[in-house]
């Protein structure tokens, strides 16, 4: 195996061009133990992380530019971004300890893709984008079309991400990501729960985006959940609407972590309980304090 | 394939060695370095027992591979101690008994070093969250987190 650290986004493109068997990584926290596991191992590895374009958190005219392979410390050590994009930060400061936190990236863990990848709900309800580079250029998608599967994605052979784009959030929008796990730390998402909402200046919801982890083979919008809560005021109708939607969207299998019947009924739970935080950092903001940051655990 | 040169600095001195690209940091520096505080727990990023500090950020070192290493500065538990003196979490983690068969020991050293350089004054919750990436299948944790809260006590009446 050939290790290769380029430093821009054109290197990378033609090293990858040059053989199938190469790979790209940034913070190697899923290549390595994979390769421990005995999944073969790549012919050439490509560190991502001597591209400037891939590591750093920016702010734009319009909202912010993520490197793709930037460690989520990163994010979490961001004040403006923790306090205009809580529940991107939650999860994205729920994947692994410290150590992983260091070198686990938003390009890796959507690119693992892993149904459980703790930081992709929050990215598909803030509508994030990925930036693509192909191999004449670039091309961006929305990240719900990023993941194709357990460990698949819909980029073609050669593709890698380069960096995420986040729209500054609307007035009196809040964001929050709930997961459960068998243990405080350290474990692997039995559900995830993404939620978005906005509300007008009387408290009604305008916008809401509820996105489920760890429940179906890729990351799932629910859009009823949605619909039950544009129009409404999150009352508690509306939250029951939520519940029975997020059950009803899930598609989960039985493992250690729990069974189906469990995770639907959790996944309820929990996109009801992401709502009721989304809203109330809505209506802080309204009243122009910033949202809470619930913290990276 | 020739092996490559890496050069970095490692516990304050300017350091080379040579490595394989597919080895791991942790490999290269028990093997290459002859720093085996450095240990190998699980291998795959989960027991914290390779921690070590890659450009003062607390890393599982075998989930780097070496070749990361080159410019990189790099802390492991032999750069904690000054000379012959200890470094307040080892003192506060011998004189509390924090360990028994301390093959974890060098990894929760690094790892609260590292929370202490980023919060000096840590809640117990956030010595417990902030030590979730290191396992101890001895002594239960109590001890630990004693000994570190202790050892930010110590440090920051030193640093009044």
């Amino acid at each position: 195996m050939r290790y290769f650290a380029p430093t821009t986004v054109d290197e990378a493109v033609g090293l990858l061009a040059e053989s199938p068997g190469r790979k790209v990584f940034a913070g190697a926290t899923d290549v390595i133990p994979q390769m421990r596991a005995g999944r073969p191992e790549p012919d050439g590895l490509i560190d991502l992380k001597h591209i400037d374009r891939l590591m750093g958190v920016r702010r734009t005219a319009t909202g912010w530019v993520i490197g793709a392979a930037t460690p989520t410390s990163q994010l979490t050590g961001n004040a403006e971004l923790v306090a205009e994009f809580p529940g991107l930060c939650e999860g994205a400061g729920l994947i692994g300890s410290d150590q992983i936190q260091n070198r686990s990236s938003l390009g890796g863990n959507l690119c693992n893709a892993s149904p459980a990848a703790d930081s992709v709900p929050a990215m598909v309800v803030n509508g994030m984008r990925a930036v693509i580079a192909t191999g004449g250029g670039t091309r961006t998608v929305a990240v719900e079309d990023v993941p194709a599967g357990p460990g698949r994605t819909s980029l073609a052979p050669g593709e890698f991400i380069v960096e995420f784009e986040l729209d500054s959030a609307p007035a009196n929008t809040g964001d929050a990501y709930l997961r459960l796990i068998p243990r405080t730390e350290m474990d692997i998402a039995v559900v995830g729960a993404g939620v978005r909402i906005t509300l007008d200046g009387s408290g009604t919801c305008t916008a809401a985006t509820v996105a489920l982890g760890a429940v179906a083979p890729t990351v799932v919008r629910v859009p009823e959940a949605e619909a039950a809560l544009v129009g409404s005021t999150i009352d508690a109708a509306a939250l029951d609407a939520v519940a029975a939607a997020a059950s009803a969207a899930c598609n989960p299998i039985d493992d250690k972590r729990g069974t189906i019947a469990y995770r639907r009924h959790v996944a309820g739970v929990l996109a009801k309980r992401a709502v009721n935080i989304a809203a109330e950092r809505a209506r802080n903001r309204a009243g122009g304090t910033p949202s809470s940051n619930g913290g990276s655990h | 394939m020739a092996r490559r040169l890496i050069n970095c600095t490692i516990n304050g001195d300017p350091t080379d060695f040579l490595v394989e690209d597919g080895d791991s940091l942790l490999d290269a520096l028990r093997n290459e370095v002859g720093l085996t505080g450095v240990k190998e727990g699980c291998g795959t990023g989960d027991c914290g027992a390779c921690s070590v500090l890659l450009n003062d950020r607390v890393t599982c070192s075998c989930l780097v591979f070496a070749p990361e290493a080159e410019g990189a500065t790099i802390t492991t538990v032999e750069g904690l101690a000054d000379g012959d003196h200890l470094h307040p979490l080892q003192e506060c983690f011998l004189e509390g008994a924090a360990l028994q068969c301390g093959v974890c020991t060098p990894g929760f050293l690094v790892a609260a070093k590292a929370l202490l350089d980023h919060n000096p004054n840590p809640t117990e919750t956030e010595v417990r969250f902030g030590l979730a990436g290191n396992l101890c299948r001895c002594t239960g944790y109590d001890k630990i987190v004693r000994a570190v809260l202790e050892a930010a006590a110590q440090m920051r009446e030193a640093n009044v």
